[in-house]
């Protein structure tokens, strides 16, 4: 079990800048996300993108803010669980709270601070017979582990930058990888199209164009894919893995569980400390709704600065705070 | 005025009058009238959240730009004639057209 002060639901900007201001007053921190990655939107869906409105920046790349805020928290040493769900948040006994992810990762914490965004980023999932039997059973929505194909009939489906570049990593790892796309050109990084293109002239692959996945079949695990045509004709083929790629898409998930108060996908705060109708959690930046709520970054960091003197009391009963400027007095690294 | 034909996720259809000559992209005007889209990326061709499938009047339509067929291509599935109503401008090209909102992903 890791034991912690604040446990923080989503590290996008919002819940990485609330492990700064969690840090001044000496509070730790320990950050889960779905995504592989810190940085929320930021990282997942506009990693390049120049953005105007972040205070002292004319612009800055998304991806350069989110590096920057992860400098800045360096000092305050928050842990991580990246690549895990929250699932389960219970009140325990003594006052404290227990996070769940999917994978069993408990962590305990005296404040829970939900910075969920929109939602977790699920994979977009392709309308296919027996999807959902044979997931976990050789079907996968992103690949952690590639040596586990090494020798593998896998077929991935997919027109994206992805699609592509698994399929190129995949296609020396694996006995036989095949490629099924709905259309039948690549508008992605022209580089790796290219590769791919002719990685199918050298039959080192299988590129299957203007085509579904439209079944799977199997006894147990799976052992075939039925792809059809735009002609309408199906074909068979041997798999002992299909990893449909086609991006992600948030969804608010297991939060609508927990007995908070939520208007439209959001969870409603009190603006005093954006605390929530439970004692003890808050939400902060795009997951939290209030008269003239704006969806902005520097809107999250205004509200986790809020948040972190309110939840002070939670995390120290008995002390009182003073408030202090990092100009005078620094920032002082936590143990 | 331009009119268009807009059928939601449950089936209801409505006819949606703009003025000429405003400044908006079918995405905003679909959100402000009170249609439940997500458009997370706020209309720039990158979350597809927006889409809608054009039922008549896709051929008065100006084409899919690179931006709008590289994030259809990522798209599990789509019927012809799926356009990101980000990308489409309000102005007389919509004029007629019948817009149905698929469901979510
Ligand atoms: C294309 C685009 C352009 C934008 N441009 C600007 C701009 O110019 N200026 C601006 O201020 N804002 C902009 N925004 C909005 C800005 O990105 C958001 O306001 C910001 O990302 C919100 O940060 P957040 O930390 O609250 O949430 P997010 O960035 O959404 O992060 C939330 C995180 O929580 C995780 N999560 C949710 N639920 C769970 C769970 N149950 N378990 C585990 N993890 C979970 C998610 O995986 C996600 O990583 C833009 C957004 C987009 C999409
Ligand atoms: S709003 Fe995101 S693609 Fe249109």
């Amino acid at each position: 079990m890791i034991t912690t002060d604040i446990g923080i639901i989503g590290a996008g900007p919002t819940g990485m800048f609330a492990v700064f201001e969690a840090g001044l007053l000496k509070m730790h921190c320990h950050l889960i996300d779905s995504l592989p990655q810190a940085g929320g939107q930021l990282s997942e869906i506009y990693p390049q993108k120049p953005i105007y409105d972040i205070p002292g920046y004319p612009a800055i790349n998304a991806q350069q803010l989110v590096d920057n805020l992860s400098e800045q928290i360096a000092p305050f040493h928050p842990g991580f669980t990246l690549g895990e769900r929250v699932e389960t948040l219970e009140k325990q006994q003594d006052g404290t709270w227990t996070i769940g992810t999917n994978e069993g990762t408990l962590i305990n914490c005296k404040v829970v601070v939900i910075a969920g965004g929109l939602g977790c980023f699920e994979p977009r999932k392709p309308e296919v017979d027996r999807l959902a039997e044979f997931e976990g059973k050789g079907v996968l929505y992103a690949v952690r582990n590639p040596e586990a194909f090494r020798d593998r009939n896998i077929v991935i489906a997919g027109g994206g930058d992805s699609a592509l570049d698994w399929t190129i990593f995949l296609a020396n790892v694996a006995k036989k990888v095949t490629l099924v796309h709905r259309g039948d050109t690549f508008r992605g990084a022209p580089d790796a199209a290219e590769k791919v293109a002719e990685l199918a002239r050298t039959g080192i692959i299988d590129l299957v164009l203007k085509s579904r996945v439209v079944a799977l079949d199997g006894a147990g695990h799976l052992e075939q894919v039925t792809i059809t045509g735009q002609n309408g004709q199906d074909q068979h083929i041997q798999a002992d893995n299909f990893i449909p790629l086609f991006g992600l898409s948030p969804k608010l998930g297991p939060i609508e569980n927990w007995g908070l108060k939520i208007d439209k996908s959001a969870i409603e705060v009190n603006t005093f400390d954006y605390s929530t109708n439970v004692e003890g959690i808050y939400a902060i930046g795009d997951i939290n709704t209030y008269p003239g709520k704006l969806k902005l970054i520097l809107c999250g960091f205004h509200e986790a600065a809020l948040m972190a003197q309110s939840a002070f009391k939670h995390v120290y009963p008995d002390q009182r705070l003073t408030f202090k400027y990092t100009t005078v007095y620094g920032i002082t690294e936590l143990a | 005025m331009i009119t268009f034909n807009v059928k939601d996720r449950d089936g209801k259809q409505t006819a949606i009058e703009v003025p000429e000559g405003i400044s908006l992209n079918l995405m905003e005007v679909l959100k402000g009238s009170g249609y439940d889209i997500l458009a997370t990326c706020g209309g720039m061709a990158l979350c597809a959240t927006c889409r809608v499938q054009v039922k008549t009047g896709a051929e008065q339509l100006p084409p899919p730009g690179d931006a709008e067929l590289d994030i259809l291509d990522t798209l599990p599935s789509i019927e012809d004639n799926t356009r990101l109503s980000c990308q489409l401008r309000v102005n007389e090209s919509l004029e007629g057209c019948h817009f149905t909102i698929p469901p979510e992903d």
